[in-house]
């Protein structure tokens, strides 16, 4: 019996395909949230059948970026989960204030809205100035995005109870200039982010970094994706660095454990040794 | 419907009553893990597990990614994540959209388990103000399993459960004061193969 549109045999096959012709790597990636994005994907477009939507990834470059666009999560929001950004603002980033450069990579970040988040935080504890965050996403098409540091007007409420609830004092437009129905953020705040591609998947380790924040990414991954990545952060962070992850993920069942101490509270972890 | 292995309940508005009735009430050796989807304000993470293992000798907690659903275990889809059931049968978190304008998604936990668990999966659907769960029924159905809800006039808000009713083959329909009953029943037909 099949009842969805495309079986799990049929993901396979589209994820083999895209390896080998993109080198793109999803096998890793848990498949319950893939299959629904890619069904939910095909549905949305309409496409008439398997065939065509095969023929259509491995052969239309313009659908293949939809594709990989579509089939990742990119959710997000400024401060989310405010008391993980208050734990920044009160207890990582003044320690990270007596190194001369500050090096943060947010992996997984999507269109952009914490790599903002944190510009805020930094200028706010006078941190800026000395500050680089590098901001990476497999995906180029959100990375425009986020460069633009554009985001809908109407979601800026929101955000500005976010903002406040974690402990910012500041009137939250004061960052931001509206543009019709854009919220176009400050460019002091743009020119202190590096957004660049990078695959957690494939690709290695580029620099040394003191805080390393990747918040709702392995969440998709298996748990052998989520082992290596785990050791790509261990190798790109500084001893006494601290990683970040989301509010539902851990590395307690990794060999990484023993070497990192936890904060209490938030799901941020300090390399000890 | 075969042997019950796996239960799901889904509930908006007026289904938190509906719980604090059937879980204590529930068998503690129950057969099947049953996982609680139920809508609610971002936040309040912690409260529900704990309100609603005070109730129950059954374990109670929330849904963890990776975990592997357990029988006479209840879990708890967490705030502001959609919980899916992958076919080795652990959970995995999703925080994509909104569905229905909900996070978590009923629609999402019955969907992924149904084809998980085909003719071997019972969901039921609670009191509710939005829609959330309809679909999701209807493709338990499709897959074979078993379509519960709340009886309508029995739930504090009947729209959810009136919704399923008129879109989707339901199975049975019950009063909340008879569903522990049901649930023990399933599972007691599983253990002893009388089904």
């Amino acid at each position: 019996m099949e009842l969805s549109a495309i079986s799990d045999e049929q993901i396979e096959i589209l994820l083999s395909d895209l390896l080998e012709n993109y080198g793109y790597d999803f096998t890793g990636y848990s498949k319950a949230s893939l299959k629904r994005r890619v069904i939910r994907l095909y549905n949305l477009d309409k496409i008439p059948g398997f065939a065509e939507f095969r023929y259509k990834i491995n052969n239309d470059v313009v659908y293949f970026k939809r594709f990989v666009e579509q089939i990742t999560v990119n959710v997000t929001e400024m401060f989310r989960d405010p008391g993980f950004f208050k734990t920044l603002r009160d207890v990582v980033l003044p320690r990270l204030g007596t190194y001369p450069l500050i090096r943060i990579w947010l992996a997984g970040c999507s269109t952009g809205e914490e790599a903002y988040s944190i510009t805020i935080l930094l200028k706010e504890l006078n941190l800026l100035h000395k500050s680089l965050i590098y901001a990476t996403d497999l995906n180029p098409k959100v990375l425009e995005k986020a460069s633009q540091g554009m985001f809908p007007l109407t979601y800026m409420k929101q955000y500005s109870e976010n903002y406040i609830a974690s402990g910012g004092q500041e009137e939250f437009s004061r960052y931001y200039t509206a543009k019709y129905s854009l919220a176009k953020f400050d460019d002091e705040l743009r020119s202190k982010i590096i957004f660049s591609t990078h695959n957690l998947v494939s690709d290695h380790s580029f620099n040394e970094f003191q805080l390393i924040l990747c918040r709702n990414v392995l969440i998709y991954f298996d748990r052998d994706l989520q082992h290596k990545v785990l050791e790509l952060f261990n190798d790109s962070l500084e001893d006494l660095g601290y990683l970040a992850l989301g509010s539902k993920e851990t590395i307690d069942f990794s060999n990484l454990s023993g070497k990192f101490k936890r904060l209490d509270q938030e799901k941020i972890w300090r390399k000890v040794n | 419907m075969r042997n019950c292995e796996a239960l799901i309940i889904g509930g908006s508005a007026g289904s938190l009553e509906v719980l604090l009735k059937v879980l204590p009430a529930l068998d503690t050796d129950l057969a099947f893990p049953v996982l609680i989807v139920i809508h609610r304000k971002n936040g309040a993470d912690s409260l529900l597990p704990e309100l609603l293992s005070g109730r129950t000798r059954l374990t109670v907690k929330e849904a963890e990614e990776k975990e592997l659903l357990l029988p006479g275990v209840i879990y708890i889809a967490p705030s502001d994540y959609h919980v899916l059931v992958e076919m080795d049968h652990t959970l995995s978190l999703d925080y994509s959209e909104k569905i229905n304008y909900s996070r978590p998604a009923i629609d999402a936990s019955f969907q992924t388990a149904a084809e998980v668990y085909q003719d071997r999966l019972a969901c039921i659907l609670l009191s509710g103000s939005n829609a959330d769960g309809v679909d999701g029924l209807k493709y338990v159905k499709d897959w074979g399993g078993m379509a519960v809800i709340q009886n309508p006039d029995n739930a504090q808000v009947a729209y959810m459960p009136n919704q399923a009713k008129s879109q989707v083959k339901i199975d049975h329909i019950l009063n909340a004061e008879d569903m522990a009953e049901f649930i023990n029943l399933l599972s007691q037909s599983k253990r002893y193969g009388t089904a």
